[in-house]
């Protein structure tokens, strides 16, 4: 079981630009994932190419999930297969509460003329909500509908508790955190960690590894995958930058 | 949607403003017709059929010389209206002449189509009153009997101005003259049907009375009036709903609706327009507020080809109150043409607009909004907000404001914005499991929440439907 990413290509579908050239990475369930890497290294464009979003062309390789295809899925059918992205920026939607937003996501994967019962959602979302210490009152606002960049980000793992998804994308999490929602969100992500669930964190800072401990550190790097190691690894980019990795490249070219 | 799914649906959930619940017909058995086209023989043919007074008779040729008159308001308004072609009309098509007050006595082919509406269910379930007209005349009226014992008239206008004329006569064409614009003057001229409602001093009628307004004839124009009294310091509210087949020609419907709110009085006017995409719904309506009274208009407009209607407040007493809630959705082919009217009339007023368009495909929605405080009022306050939201890039939106504040202790805030629904936005949803549709009609459905709330739950839950109807189509 995993989320297989093989010789994945994608381009700007307005004008072309190559982002991703050639990405292979394997995420298996029950392994924490980490991605680090410079500005500019096309992080945030692989979360988007994972979850389908439309400003993007997969020009050639395959994103196949526990052995299945997803590239040529919608974005809403990846979703109920089991993929679940935190965005970097999550969208406001006004008008339409946190609840009713979980409610119809969650009804959205019931086979149909199944309906959610109601009881038990809001016991299960009381509990994913105390374990984020967020108050009942969030449940009657908007979606991220004036929300601070700390309560979005909440929200995001707020969903991903409630939505169970067998791979979570975490985009840039950390920012825009203090240190004690931090510890929460991270205290959120951790107790998701088990042997059906692979996790793929896409972080520019290491600080949010302190908290969630990855089992593999990957280095991104003008679109591919440059270099892969432990959890000391981050240790070591955040100690000597990331030049050094751009100067092993330049020296495998030239060599 | 076929009649089999139709009829399995929940017939509870069966209101008035599912579009495709209202698209079946009857065959016509009329026993008055006053034919085709219209000349002053079509209105002594509906003067003489209703056994009028003469003073009623007077004032419908009067009315109809006006309507002759005046020039289509082509000027400022959509050109469409020129596809109006009068002599081609229905103006009078009814089965008899006094409504029933019991259920079992309504024709079985009326009976079988308000049925299908879920008329008399909603009756049982939470309505004081209800009013049910077919074509040009009531079929159906009743009102629980603590009502009626309090003093409490509904009756159809024709019933009001000959029962009860010391009240009807005094108020009758006073809100909205004959020669308001062209077609209050046409329905001056042919009115029938409507409701006329009185509430006596202090009485408070805790439920809604409601009329339904059905279309079953082709080539037929529907022109009921009504005329509701809310006497010192009395509460009422009431709810309009309609909606009519969808025929090849075009079908005519012109309402005059007139309030009065007495001192104190609350009156709360609520409507769902759902007719089909070939009605014409060109509708007059305003209410007079008096000292203290408070009038609401919350108006919901979905269906018909064009509809103009504007509902007005005049704030006539100090302290008066007056608010415009309004809805509207513009899909392929319709042009909503809606908005509000308050005119200060006295210190202290204040006045609130509250506007929601949603444009589909080609559809178009248009905002028309007259506030006007003269400079010697004090005191008169006015807030407008007018949203809209546009869907496809095929869709349209105008906002026509004319707000006119004078004097020094008067104040006005206006807002209006235009908005579309992002790609991020759906994208954010359809990762979260929705399909586009379903992201669609929530964040359609959140745009108009605030306002939705302010409707009976039975019209809430059944707007929400709607929406999500009107979405599905819209994508792919």
């Amino acid at each position: 079981m995993s989320l297989e990413i093989r010789n994945l290509h994608a381009r700007i579908a307005a004008n072309g630009t190559e982002i991703l050239r050639g990405l292979d990475l394997t995420v298996e369930a029950g392994k924490v994932h980490a991605i680090m890497g410079p500005n500019g290294s096309g992080k945030s464009t692989l979360s988007k190419v994972l979850g389908g979003h439309p400003d993007y062309e997969v020009t050639e390789g395959e994103v196949l999930l526990d052995g299945v295809n997803v590239l040529g899925m919608e974005p809403d059918v990846r979703s109920r297969a089991g993929l679940f992205l935190a965005f970097q920026y999550p969208m406001e939607i006004p008008g339409v509460s946190n609840a009713n937003f979980l409610r119809a996501a969650l009804q959205a994967r019931l086979p149909e003329g199944e309906e959610l019962e109601a009881t038990d959602y809001y016991a299960r979302l009381y509990e994913k909500m105390d374990m984020l210490e967020m108050d009942r009152k969030f449940t009657a606002r908007s979606v991220n509908d004036g929300f601070s960049g700390g309560e979005k980000k909440r929200n995001e793992i707020l969903q991903m508790l409630m939505l169970e998804p067998k791979y979570a994308i975490l985009d840039e999490t950390d920012s825009g955190l203090d240190i004690d929602a931090l510890k929460i969100v991270s205290s959120g992500v951790n107790a998701m960690r088990g042997p059906g669930r692979g996790f793929l964190v896409i972080t520019h800072y290491q600080r949010l590894l302190d908290y969630i401990v990855p089992d593999v550190v990957h280095v991104l790097v003008g679109g591919r995958i440059e270099h892969t190691g432990g959890k000391e690894l981050a240790l070591e980019l955040e100690a000597k930058g990331y030049d050094w990795i751009k100067d092993d490249i330049a020296q495998a070219v030239s060599a | 949607m076929s009649t089999e799914l139709l009829e399995a649906t929940d017939q509870a959930k069966q209101i008035d403003i599912d579009r495709t619940a209202g698209n079946f017909s009857y065959p016509e058995q009329h026993t008055f017709d006053a034919g085709t086209g219209l000349s002053h023989a079509t209105v002594d043919y509906i003067s003489d059929v209703k056994n009028e007074p003469d003073w009623i008779r007077e004032y419908r040729h009067k009315a109809l010389d006006v309507f002759l008159s005046k020039p289509m308001p082509t000027h400022w308004a959509s050109h469409d209206l020129e596809n109006i072609i009068f002599q081609n009309i229905r103006y009078y098509l009814a089965n008899g002449q006094k409504p029933t007050r019991s259920w079992e006595e309504v024709p079985d082919d009326v009976k079988k189509t308000f049925e299908r509406l879920g008329i008399p269910e909603q009756e049982r379930k939470f309505l004081a009153g209800v009013e049910a007209q077919f074509d040009s005349e009531a079929v159906y009226s009743n009102m629980k009997k603590a009502l009626g014992d309090q003093g409490v008239i509904f009756v159809g206008s024709t019933e009001g101005l000959k029962e009860h004329p010391e009240i009807f006569r005094k108020w009758f064409g006073k809100v909205i003259p004959t020669g308001d614009n062209k077609f209050s003057a046409l329905n001056s001229a042919v009115f029938s049907g409507g409701s006329f409602i009185y509430v006596p001093p202090g009485v408070k009628v805790k439920h809604p009375l409601q009329a339904y307004f059905r279309i079953n004839a082709e080539n037929f124009g529907q022109f009921e009036r009504t005329l509701i009294i809310a006497d010192e310091g009395s509460e009422v509210m009431y709810m309009e709903g309609c909606t009519a087949p969808k025929f090849e020609t075009a079908t005519l419907h012109s309402a005059v609706v007139e309030l009065v709110a007495m001192k104190g009085a609350k009156l709360q006017y609520v409507t769902v327009q759902n007719w089909s995409a070939n009605v014409f719904n060109l509708v007059t309506k305003r209410a007079i507020a008096h000292e203290e009274a408070e009038v609401k208009w919350i108006d919901c407009n979905i269906g018909s080809r064009l509809t103009m209607k504007y509902p007005g407040v005049v704030l006539k007493g100090r302290k008066a109150r007056g608010e415009v809630i309004s809805i509207a959705l513009a899909s392929d082919g319709q042009h909503q043409d809606t908005g509000a009217k308050m005119i200060h009339a006295a210190d202290e007023t204040t006045s609130n607009i509250v506007s929601k368009s949603i444009s589909v495909g080609t559809g178009r929605a248009t905002y028309r909004g007259l506030v006007h405080i003269p400079k010697h009022l004090k005191g008169c306050k006015n807030n407008t907000e007018c949203d809209a939201l546009l869907i496809n890039s095929t869709s349209r939106t105008d906002t026509y404001p004319a707000i006119t504040v004078r004097g020094t202790g008067n104040s006005s805030q206006h807002e209006a914005s235009v908005s579309q629904i992002s790609a991020e936005q759906i994208f954010y949803m359809q990762q979260r499991g929705l399909t586009e549709a379903q992201a669609m009609s929530l964040s359609v459905n959140g745009f108009v929440n605030d306002l939705v709330r302010q409707f009976p739950m039975e019209y809430s839950v059944e707007l929400k439907r709607l929406i999500d109807l009107e979405m599905e189509g819209s994508v792919g």
